[in-house]
């Protein structure tokens, strides 16, 4: 590993590391300059979030102003409260909650079994089953929805958690992205637990599951954030505000509310608080199973 | 993510005899059935069925109440022949992937070069310009409707700058699809970023430096060393957001609702509101697997292009 040239480092050398190296042989500027101008950058980016923040903390005559002002009168915390209450909103996140929590429970004990069978059983025509499992990878979900609703009226699941939840549970991708896991980890593990008298259940649960948790919490983290985040299904299957997910929620509350943008901006920032918390947690996670599998649609 | 190497699990135990085979296969088929029971049948039921249904319904005249009735290619022929809005709601989509992707791609690979090992706390970087890509959508489209509306930030900057009057950003034929992009750019370019930075890293250092040695300044470097290599990449990034791109929905359907008129309706749009709007579940269906041959026209095209500028070989 080569660390004289300083034109790029392997990755595997920490930042901080590489830094500490370079400043002692001489002072560079152009890195300084790069780093500012990045920051600058990041601020840019990060600006509407910021913006939505100082709406949601201003007093509701205050939201326009020209010019712009960051801030208003008075700190109007209570925003936050209000929106809460003025809609259902606490209703919204319960029902934001119960559906990705179900949806991602159900996703990945299905998609586990399966992917185990699929990784590890012999049976006839497992290849062809795998295969048309695949197949239905690129259909669009938009192909979906218009039988899933009849669907879900023959069914009587109309404006159901069950209907926002168990359509979408049981897609091949949890059990594709499992599978090619299972298949990297070593027979080995598993003969010693078979030899010891565990059934396949035992081996699944206690050799099986624990060496992939990586990938489990990885589809986990996702399938939670897609639930939590998905608006046009529940737009099509969800008619009452009762029923209603946190997006679907904003989007009734931008109806009903028009013009309250302080309102608006709490209830917005509100509902970005569950995804960036688990982003900022489990971020290194995510970002290699990013990185790896493209993971989680755009 | 430690993957174990997969060679190591070909090594097999010794066959059993015949009879004693048999007996295991069908108990390991036994097993096999009753791990796959809960997937397949809701594979079975919420894949396989609408498929299905979707290709039938596309057939038929169905609206929600009322009888049903096959119409052969008619609905196909009302979209493709007669139609105006579906050519407009078409050519919107298309606009919009032009815009869309090669914006994506340009921004997504900028920072990743940008935030390279040298920066210090990239981990911070890589993250918070992930962020948009996870904060539900709908609120993301919303804080930006706030930031473009009469009025509003970009507005009472633009008067502050120019000291005339700003445009109607999202009112006007002109500018709503450009601002559709723009969000739709900063909330998703994210993905992209973290997988051309994972193919960065692992461009190996030595080839740079050679070049470097050789006397190649960086923008060649880049060009013509590192862009080969990540190649691969780049082809996996642009075929995951093309076809994403043509789902698009919630940006225009929150910032302008698809207007001005129809000008930033999109083939979701149009979908959504045939469908569940007026209730003409055939034609709604129809629309649906239009998008869908799309897909895979454009992502068959992806493929058959990739042998002229994508390099598998190290």
């Amino acid at each position: 590993m080569t660390t004289d040239v300083g034109v790029s480092r392997p990755a595997s050398v920490p930042a901080a590391a590489s830094a500490h190296h370079r400043r002692h042989r001489r002072v560079h500027l152009g890195p300084i300059i790069s780093q500012v101008l990045l920051t600058v950058v990041l601020l840019f980016f990060l600006a509407p979030f910021l913006w939505a923040l100082l709406t949601a903390l201003k007093p509701a005559d205050e939201v326009f102003s020209t010019p712009p002002k960051a801030i208003g009168s008075e700190i109007a915390w209570h925003n936050f409260a209000d929106a809460w209450n003025f809609l259902p909103f606490g209703r919204f996140m319960v029902n934001g909650l119960v559906v990705s929590v179900l949806g991602t429970l159900v996703v990945i004990v299905s998609s586990t079994l399966a992917a185990y069978a699929f990784a590890r059983l012999r049976f006839r025509g497992r290849e062809r089953i795998f295969v048309v499992y695949l197949s239905t990878l690129m259909i669009p979900q938009e192909v979906l929805v218009v039988p899933m609703f009849i669907l879900m009226q023959q069914l009587g699941w109309v404006n159901s958690y069950a209907a926002l939840v168990l359509p979408w549970a049981f897609t091949a991708f949890g059990t594709f992205l499992l599978r090619q896991f299972f298949l990297g980890i070593p027979r080995e593990l598993e003969e010693a637990a078979m030899v010891d008298g565990a059934g396949r259940i035992r081996v699944l649960l206690q050799v099986i599951v624990p060496t992939a948790k990586p990938a489990i919490a990885v589809l986990s983290v996702f399938t939670f954030i897609n639930y939590w985040n998905s608006f046009l299904w529940p737009l099509i299957i969800v008619n009452t505000a009762e029923m209603a997910t946190v997006p679907l929620g904003l989007n009734m509350f931008r109806g009903q509310q028009g013009n309250q943008w302080h309102l608006m901006m709490a209830a917005s920032i509100i509902s970005m608080v569950p995804s960036a918390v688990m982003l900022l947690l489990l971020q290194r996670h995510l970002v290699r199973g990013i990185a790896l599998s493209g993971l989680g649609g755009r | 993510m430690a993957i174990p190497i997969p060679g190591a699990a070909a090594r097999l135990a010794p066959a059993p005899p015949p009879a004693e085979r048999g007996a295991a296969a069908r108990h390991e088929a036994r097993a096999a059935s009753g791990f796959l029971a809960l997937s397949m049948a809701g594979f079975l039921a919420f894949t396989i069925l609408p498929i299905i249904g979707s290709l039938v319904m596309a057939f038929f005249d169905w609206p929600v109440f009322g009888d049903r009735s096959f119409t052969g290619l008619s609905n196909f022929s009302t979209l493709l022949r007669s139609d105006p809005v579906f050519h407009r709601v078409l050519g919107n989509t298309v606009l919009f992937v032009v815009l869309y992707l090669p914006l994506n791609i340009v921004v997504s690979m900028a920072l990743a070069v940008w935030i390279s090992p040298k920066v210090r706390a990239r981990g911070v970087y890589r993250v918070l310009f992930f962020l948009p890509a996870v904060t539900p959508m709908v609120a993301n489209a919303i804080v930006w409707q706030l930031l473009l509306t009469p009025r509003g930030v970009v507005d009472g900057l633009w008067k502050s700058v120019t000291g005339s009057d700003a445009p109607n950003f999202l009112g006007s034929t002109t500018w709503a699809m450009g601002c559709v992009v723009v969000m739709s750019v900063w909330q998703g370019f994210g993905y992209n970023m973290l997988v051309f930075s994972a193919a960065l890293d692992a461009v190996p250092s030595t080839l740079v430096e050679a070049a470097t040695v050789d006397g190649a300044g960086p923008i060649r470097r880049f060009f013509t060393i590192v862009l080969p290599l990540l190649s691969p990449s780049m082809f996996f990034a642009v075929t995951m957001t093309l076809i994403t791109s043509f789902q698009v929905f919630i940006q225009p359907y929150i910032l302008t609702g698809g207007g001005p008129g129809v000008s930033t309706e999109t083939l979701v749009m149009y979908l959504y509101r045939i469908g569940f709007e007026q209730f003409q579940m055939g034609l709604a269906a129809a629309t649906a697997w239009v998008l869908f041959i799309i897909i895979m026209a454009v992502t068959a095209l992806q493929f058959i292009g990739q042998k002229r500028w994508v390099h598998y070989d190290n």
